[in-house]
């Protein structure tokens, strides 16, 4: 690219030149820079009393900041932190909280709105102008830093001795690779964690709540249940992350409610208890608990990012971001009637990922 | 010998007749003040309401560190498992992380605790809306043209250190809300082709959500990217110092001066004031209004959530963008591609991000332009980089509204399905309808600056000649204002001459050229000029009525 590519013959510097010499009310260029205008004085350049007037008022306001600061540690030490009120369009408020925030938030205000009243009142307002140097380096500097850099660069051989300026950037090359080899403790290697949970053959489900063991006849149509596996507390330091992968929720279908191929239906009806079927809570967008259950529709949603699962269609989805069924975990019942589970789920539950294939 | 008798040591006659203190004397001595400040302790600044936008983001990060030290106090970076027993009853007994019941307590039991609290979260949304602004400011003016690219990417590298450090920060007290947070960053990690599953077990110890995450990310927090972000600024205001702020148009401005008006004493009270006005309205928010309230959500638990979850307002395009994608995947080869999280959470904002680091190197590239300007644009001036700002900013807006669906949906009863699909069609239609009236509005300013330099200012004054003709007086602008309304350059289309020469060689970087020739037909091509000849024949015309 070149200058020649630059349209500068409009600019207005260079579209002045000779006019119109009949016109004499318009000046050669008539949209050249006229200058900076003359400075026209306040009120407080021109009345004493209003100077004067002017400085009280900033000294008022730094008197304010001077009492909302002392007023801050005041109510700090004299109003207690437990003390709650209701005001309305506050809603509840911490007492101390509001009374520190009021205090400091005016004493902040005070100083700032006298430094600014200071600087327009009193401080000068005549525009100063000073010039602006390219950017660019003068040739001098430029020729002098060249020639310099050049005989440091001489003077180090580094172009003398080519073994030693390839063994450097070699050795400069390997240098940044520690920084992620020694990371590699900062995990475990995923293996094939993310394909199983705690569900395992006779596995029960008990109510997260209550710790009591699930049973057909605490689930009925239109009901949600969660559930947990029953070993999830064995482990208190892994609780959690198996809670992440493991959690189910227990919905009842009646087998008339059921849809999609003859196949699927009685998978999805083989995998129940009297309809009583579990499915994956996390969904499998990016892993949030699904929660909003739809009893007329059995559609299941998810409030994180709306994908909305039809548990009647095998988990199907049928809106939303998210790609693929809720997986659902084959249950029974054990000699006692509590609800178990009969393997663990067939599938990973929860967000994709590269190697879930 | 005692000090005070040193020579050198603060003796007043070294600096010959000006009188110095001691004091200063002692400093110049060993830092050489007096000849590193001189040029700075009158140094002009122009002043313009939208060159605070700025100083808004640099105070209200003073106020972040001030009341982010304060937190950290108290604040226990740890998933270690306790039970609660602190003054929040509602809670008792309730099994938690330590992170969240020291939140609670810094919330409950920490005199000023809350209030640290809530300046440190409203200042930190005050930072990232100030930093945005104040970027958009940039971009319409053209102040990031050259000399200013450098700083151009400071400034969009602290914009996304901002957005790091925010949702770092919004994390840390691992409660219900950001905790769910937590678990879509990590769905969206898992997404990275080949890497993702690695990525995301090195990052959180293992399995989510771990034991180790939010100590790492406390480190992060306030260690790292604070540390990035304190050189960061510093570069970007030395070079503000050093490449002096541009200006505005008008009498007396030019490219090649500063005008404006003194660091002492103007510009330092007035930037100083700021700050502290800037200071006292977060801690009015902070008195006065209730920002995340953490003991509302409850402590984080994998298997639970609630109805309505938002992040903070500037995650709120990432989750309008995770909401609007609609549901592809790929499984090929035995591997899974999940285009329904990669795109919207990875894609989009790297094409985004990267369109908005590039801008000013591309601008540069189609204009052909590598004179400095110090100048500011009007944005009217530039229709077409308006346009093209104003279409960003619509696609950035459908995506944050997206993100806020349900609420909308909720709010105004609507079927959140059909406002998604009308935010799938918005998101193309929106910023394309936006660029189309944005250019269309400028040129008709552009029009209109135009025809008040040819025939001047309409006064409202209505004159009714004796043939009964009523018309309207207008004055003409004074040589100020007519200066400031002509002082910018029109930017006119790259004109190609001939691909061959008269041999018939292709011009080498023909293709290259071709396509800055259409790039710049496109933005150029609508241009309003107003010329002297206009100008001066419209003046005769007026001459002989």
């Amino acid at each position: 690219m070149t200058d020649r590519d630059m349209e500068t013959d409009h600019l207005p510097e260079n579209t002045g030149g000779a006019g119109h010499g009949a016109v004499t009310t318009v000046a050669e260029d008539p949209f050249q820079d006229p200058g900076l205008p003359a400075h026209r004085p306040r009120v407080t350049d021109l009345d004493p009393r209003a100077a004067k007037r002017a400085e009280r008022q900033v000294a008022l306001l730094f008197m304010i900041a001077v009492v909302g600061v002392i007023g801050s540690m005041v109510c700090y030490t004299f109003v207690p932190n437990t003390k709650v009120h209701r005001f309305t369009g506050l809603g509840t408020v911490n007492m101390n909280n509001l009374a520190l925030g009021l205090c400091l938030g005016f004493a902040f205000l005070a100083l700032g709105c006298g430094a600014i009243h200071w600087a327009r009142t009193l401080m000068t307002d005549v525009d100063l102008v000073q010039e602006r140097h390219p950017m660019k380096s003068d040739p001098e500097s430029t020729a002098f830093a060249v020639s310099e850099f050049k005989q440091g660069v001489a003077d180090s051989g580094f172009t003398k001795y080519p073994l030693i300026r390839r063994s450097l950037l070699t050795a400069m090359m390997v240098l940044p690779l520690p920084a992620v080899w020694l990371l590699r403790d900062l995990g475990p290697m995923p293996k094939d964690a993310l394909r199983h949970t705690l569900w395992a053959p006779g596995m029960k489900l008990v109510n997260p709540n209550t710790g009591q063991p699930l049973r057909v006849s605490d689930v009925t149509v239109g009901t949600l249940a969660l559930a947990n596996p029953a070993n999830l507390n064995d482990d208190p330091d892994e609780r959690i992350d198996n809670l992440a992968k493991a959690a189910v929720l227990v919905v009842r279908l009646p087998q008339e409610a059921l849809k999609g191929s003859e196949a699927q239906k009685k998978k999805q009806w083989d995998w129940s208890v009297d309809g009583v079927m579990a499915f994956s809570k996390i969904c499998t967008h990016v892993g949030c608990p699904v929660a909003l259950y739809e009893q007329q529709t059995h559609h299941m949603l998810c409030p994180c990012h709306q994908s909305t699962f039809d548990l009647s269609d095998d988990g199907k989805v049928i809106f939303g971001p998210a790609a693929r069924s809720l997986p659902q975990l084959p249950i029974t019942v054990d000699a006692d009637g509590n609800l178990v589970a009969v393997s663990d789920f067939r599938e990973p539950v929860g967000p994709s990922f590269w190697e879930r294939g | 010998m005692s000090a005070t008798t040193a020579p050198g040591a603060g003796a007043a006659g070294e600096y010959g007749d000006v009188k110095t203190d001691p004091v200063s004397n002692w400093a110049d001595e060993r830092l050489g003040i007096y000849k590193g400040s001189k040029n700075l302790i009158r140094k002009v600044f122009p002043d313009h309401w939208s060159f605070l936008l700025g100083e808004i983001a640099l105070f209200s990060f003073i106020l972040i560190l001030l009341s982010g030290v304060f937190l950290t106090l108290w604040f226990n970076p740890s998933m270690g498992e306790v039970e609660y027993h602190g003054s929040y009853l509602p809670l008792d007994g309730v099994s938690m992380s330590q992170a969240y019941a020291s939140t609670l307590n810094i919330s409950f039991d920490v005199r000023a605790g809350l209030l640290m609290r809530q300046v440190h979260h409203w200042a930190a949304l005050i930072f990232l809306m100030a930093i945005m602004v104040h970027m958009l400011r940039i971009f319409f003016t053209g102040a990031f043209r050259k000399p200013r690219e450098i700083n151009w990417l400071i400034g969009f590298t602290l914009m996304v250190l901002g957005l790091l450090e925010g949702f770092a920060g919004y994390s840390l007290p691992d409660d219900l809300l950001s905790g769910t947070g937590l678990r879509i960053a990590s769905g969206v990690i898992l997404s990275i082709p080949i890497v993702g599953t690695y990525v995301s077990y090195f990052l959180f110890g293992g399995n989510f959500p771990g034991h180790d995450f939010i100590p790492r990310l406390f480190t992060i927090h306030v260690l790292l990217i604070p540390a990035l972000i304190v050189g960061l600024v510093t570069a970007h205001l030395i070079l503000v110092f050093v490449q002096k702020h541009t200006q505005w148009a008008g009498p007396g401005k030019t490219n090649d001066n500063v005008v404006g008006l003194p660091l002492l004493p103007v510009y330092t009270a007035k930037a100083g004031g700021f700050m502290f006005v800037i200071f006292g309205v977060v801690f009015l928010l902070a008195g006065l209004v209730q920002i995340n309230p953490i003991w509302a959500y409850g402590p984080y638990t994998p298997d639970q959530i609630s109805a309505g979850s938002q992040p903070d307002w500037y995650i709120g395009f990432l989750e309008g963008s995770l909401r609007m994608m609609p549901n592809w995947e790929w499984n090929i080869w035995g591997h899974t591609l999940s285009f329904n999280v990669l795109i919207p959470s990875l894609v989009v904002p790297g094409i985004l991000f990267t369109a908005l680091a590039v801008w000013p190197f591309l601008e540069q590239w189609i204009t052909g332009d590598k004179r400095e300007h110090h100048i500011l644009d009007r944005p009217r001036n530039r229709p077409s980089r308006t346009a093209i700002g104003v279409g960003g900013i619509t696609f950035y807006g459908v995506l944050w509204l997206a993100g806020g669906n349900d609420l909308i949906a909720t709010h105004f009863h609507l079927s959140v399905e059909a406002l998604t699909w009308t935010f799938r069609v918005l998101i193309f239609l929106g910023p394309a309808l936006a660029y189309w009236c944005t250019k269309r509005i400028a040129l008709g300013l552009q029009r209109r600056d135009k025809d008040k330099v040819l025939h001047g200012r309409e006064t409202g004054i209505i004159k009714v000649s004796l043939e009964g003709e009523f018309t309207e007086v207008h004055e003409p602008l004074s040589a100020g204002e007519r200066y400031r309304l002509t002082a910018h350059e029109v930017q006119k289309p790259l004109e190609l001459g001939p691909a061959t020469d008269e041999n018939g060689v292709e011009r080498p970087g023909n293709r290259a050229l071709k396509l800055r020739a259409k790039a710049s037909k496109a933005m150029f091509s609508d241009h309003v000029e107003t010329t002297v000849e206009e100008y001066k024949e419209i003046e005769a015309g007026h001459g002989h009525h």
